[in-house]
């Protein structure tokens, strides 16, 4: 499974929910959303604080639970040079945060058919030879809002290690900033997702199994027992729906 | 990190947790389920659905007359966003053989068959390319796999979880084609959870009776979707992506057969006409439009879109009173209120638990009923737990998981989950979450016959904008499959259907006359449809936006 970093980037603040009382005030903090500066509430997301300003989210919203990708933000702390990115439906505010979205990452892709390629490092020579020049500086595992081991993934790439590739970039999101802060400008995300089908497709082992029910299906075996249930009246129906065995 | 005032239910979580563990051992049932009584009265009494303002009769349009949820029929008594007159429908912008309408799941699944058909396609997509509740899945997919398992067994748990009120072909079509289903994704490429022997894991999910949900970690939407995306953007010759440009209306031609639709760029504000021989709707859900102020678990653009459009040029909608209520939404913290706690943390043998740390209900009931038995255990016996901003929810605990799957399952299983909770202190693996029912699904929708036609020639509809397939109520793990199965078939009736196929002169008059009934329904409104986008801006905000020109309403 893929390695789990023990420590967060960031600490994460303590203060923020830990409140003791029910129905506490609300504490307000200052952000600057595209050097602009806004009052929010202080517990509220980075998406929480753009809506709440009165922006209307074209570009930059999608699932907003963590899942899409869509809300890469990147942003500077006060009295601090270092430059952080993040989810804008995940990440808290913090007072004095400067932020700023990314409403799309220009990244190559080659255009492939899966079924004519192998699963093999001659594969990622051929369609992203950029990976080559990686130059093991960890900027895009420090820059993957899900703490990802992005930098080992390349590198077992490298290496032609497909199930390595596949295992570690699986949580992978497709944000985008990985490849935006990449010195080397390879496109991360998308070499994990063109191993990750190499390996369903080519290394998974073969389920006998679905193969075996597929067969079963195309041989008709389960047409009397579908017209049986079809036919039945839904009191009879009812009647062997909730006197059926559970596992 | 949970508040103080919270520790004294905690403590009494972890003290009944070891006798959960060995009673959960044993393999004897945690708690009995339900009779079919019992699940009526608990639904009747305090699922959100059943109260009286939760449905209204609606006036206009192919289900005139009938009770539907309230902002539903809002939404359908609302206004067009274009003035057809200022159309040129001779000069079409964009011209293919299938226009579909919604780049999720179902979408791209319908693209990819068409193509293996022969047919070209335009997707049409609001936000971008898999921008949907698709991307979002977690838990999985169901199939009937094992050999403890059949697909008619799988078959008469979807239609027991509907209430009986599934089309039972439509149900038949779901269950038989869904081994193939997990074939045909395996094939592109799709990582399934599998053990050292190549044979799929499985889980159970609410209301099935055999294990056969499969997953791909708690990613599994996302798994599949990114999957279906990098075929449709390996094949720019046959599939085009519009992306940010929704279709506002579709179009028909002069014999009332579906043309196409006109399309609104969110961005540059233009509109552009896309005549296409056949269309297919795959707009997904309605999650965001909060029905009785719930939160949702769904993506930013599930307003319902294609309900509007196709309701426009007279398909029928069915089941479309019936709304789905996930049990187990997140509650606090209050940041992610509402979002989408995976089923699979059930399946896994997670428990619901009250203040006391009692089980209250079986925790794998459909979910409606599992959805109306946390209201009750809130509302009427106060046995909730309140948060700091005063919503109530009831424990999931997810460290029996750990006992009872063996250490370090849920990091493994459960990445997403785990993630979305140690940003704020909690780890699932020592501590339970806090969950309430939140708006996740859309029973009812288009209806639509084995082949995803609707009443209206030309237009076909698939995934969760149809109604039928899960009768008033959908299981965990069938939306996955659902999109999947019609998407495919979608794609491959319409491309069957268009080869003979030639369209008159193209017009948009069906807007015209459905804004001469909402006249005559001596219906005022000001609403604007389709939605498009939520708005979250604060009143205090709105007030001052004084153009009232929002995304999302006219311009």
């Amino acid at each position: 499974m893929a390695t789990k970093k023990p420590a967060k980037k960031k600490p994460v603040k303590e203060t923020k929910t830990k409140s003791t009382k029910k129905n506490p005030k609300k504490e307000m903090a200052t952000v600057f959303i595209m050097g602009k500066a806004h009052e929010v509430p202080a517990e509220a997301t980075i998406m929480g604080a753009i809506e709440y300003s009165g922006y209307q989210i074209i570009r930059g919203a999608g699932c907003r639970e963590g899942f899409c990708g869509a809300c890469a933000t990147v942003y500077r702390l006060p009295d601090d040079y270092k430059i952080y990115t993040g989810l804008a439906c995940t990440t808290l505010i913090e007072d004095g945060m400067w932020l700023s979205q990314l409403p799309a990452i220009p990244a190559q892709r080659p255009v492939y058919d899966i079924k004519k390629l192998e699963a093999n490092v001659a594969t990622f020579q051929k369609l992203y030879p950029e990976v080559f020049r990686c130059l093991a500086c960890n900027t895009c595992t420090k820059a993957c809002p899900q703490d990802l081991e992005v930098m080992d993934y390349i590198q077992a790439a490298i290496r032609g290690d497909i199930e390595k590739v596949m295992d570690i970039s699986f949580d992978c999101l497709s944000c985008g900033m990985c490849a935006i802060r990449c010195p080397a400008e390879i496109v991360q995300y998308n070499v994990g997702l063109l191993a990750r089908r190499l390996y369903g497709k080519y290394l998974a082992k073969e389920s006998k199994q679905l193969k075996k029910r597929i067969k079963e299906i195309k041989e008709h075996k389960y047409d009397k027992e579908y017209q049986e249930l079809k036919s039945m009246k839904t009191e009879d129906l009812k009647k062997k729906y909730y006197e059926r065995n559970l596992e | 990190m949970y508040p103080e005032y919270m520790n004294e239910s905690l403590k009494k979580v972890t003290q009944s947790r070891n006798k959960r563990f060995e009673l959960a051992k044993s393999g004897k049932p945690v708690f009995p389920p339900m009779s079919a009584e019992e699940r009526e009265q608990v639904l009747d009494k305090f699922h959100p659905d059943y109260k009286p303002e939760a449905r209204r009769k609606i006036h206009v349009g192919p289900n005139k007359g009938e009770k539907l949820t309230t902002e539903v029929a809002d939404m359908l008594e609302s206004h067009s966003r274009i003035k057809p007159e200022l159309f040129d429908l001779a000069q079409a912008d964009y011209e293919t053989d299938i226009l579909i309408i919604g780049g999720g799941g179902a979408g791209c699944a319908a693209a990819i068959i068409a193509m293996e058909n022969g047919a070209k396609s335009i997707i049409s997509t609001k936000l971008r390319l898999g921008d949907s509740n698709s991307m979002m899945s977690q838990g999985g997919m169901q199939a009937a796999v094992t050999s403890q398992d059949s697909p008619a067994k799988h078959y008469l748990d979807a239609i027991g979880g509907g209430h009986f009120d599934n089309k039972p072909e439509l149900v038949r079509i779901l269950t038989e084609d869904g081994p193939e289903v997990v074939k045909w994704l395996e094939d592109l490429g799709v990582v399934w959870d599998k053990n050292e022997d190549g044979s799929l894991q499985v889980l159970h999910g609410g209301g099935t009776s055999r294990k056969r949900m499969h997953s791909c970690r708690d990613y599994t939407g996302a798994i599949i979707m990114r999957t279906l995306m990098d075929v449709v953007r390996n094949h720019p010759d046959k599939i085009t992506s519009l992306e940010f440009m929704p279709t506002v209306e579709l179009i028909l031609d002069n014999k009332g057969r579906c043309a196409g639709g006109i399309l609104y760029n969110l961005e540059t504000e233009e509109y552009f006409t896309v005549k296409a021989k056949a269309t297919i709707i795959t707009t997904g859900g309605y999650g965001r439009l909060h029905i009785r102020g719930y939160d949702t678990t769904n993506h930013y653009g599930a307003t319902g879109d294609g309900l509007v459009i196709a309701y426009r040029v007279g398909a029928k909608l069915l089941y479309m009173d019936s709304v789905q209520y996930h049990p187990t939404g997140s509650v606090f913290p209050e940041q992610i209120a509402g979002f989408l706690i995976t089923e699979k943390i059930r399946g896994a043998g997670g428990q619901p638990l009250n203040k006391h740390g009692e089980l209250f209900v079986f925790p794998r009931e459909p979910r409606d009923v599992e959805s109306s038995a946390f209201i009750k255990e809130c509302l009427e016996k106060n046995n909730g737990i309140e948060t700091p901003s005063g919503r109530f929810g009831v424990w999931l605990d997810s460290p029996l998981i750990e006992m009872l799957q063996g250490e370090g399952y849920i990091n493994k299983n459960f990445p997403a989950m785990h993630r979305q909770f140690i940003r704020y202190g909690i780890d699932i693996t020592a501590e339970p979450m806090l969950v309430y029912p939140s708006l996740h699904y859309q029973n009812g929708g288009i209806e639509i016959d084995e082949k995803c036609k609707t009443n209206i020639p030309g237009l076909y509809v698939a995934g969760e904008a149809t109604g039928g397939v899960h009768g008033r109520n959908r299981l965990m793990g069938n939306s996955v499959l659902d999109y999947n199965v019609y998407g495919r078939r979608a794609g491959k009736y319409v491309a069957e259907s268009i080869k003979s196929v030639k369209l008159g002169p193209l017009t948009l008059e069906h807007i015209s006359n459905y804004e001469s009934e909402l006249k005559r329904a001596k219906i005022k409104t000001d609403r604007i449809a389709p939605v498009l986008l939520p708005s979250y801006t604060p009143e205090n905000v709105k007030k001052r936006q004084l153009t009232a020109h929002y995304q999302g309403t006219l311009r």
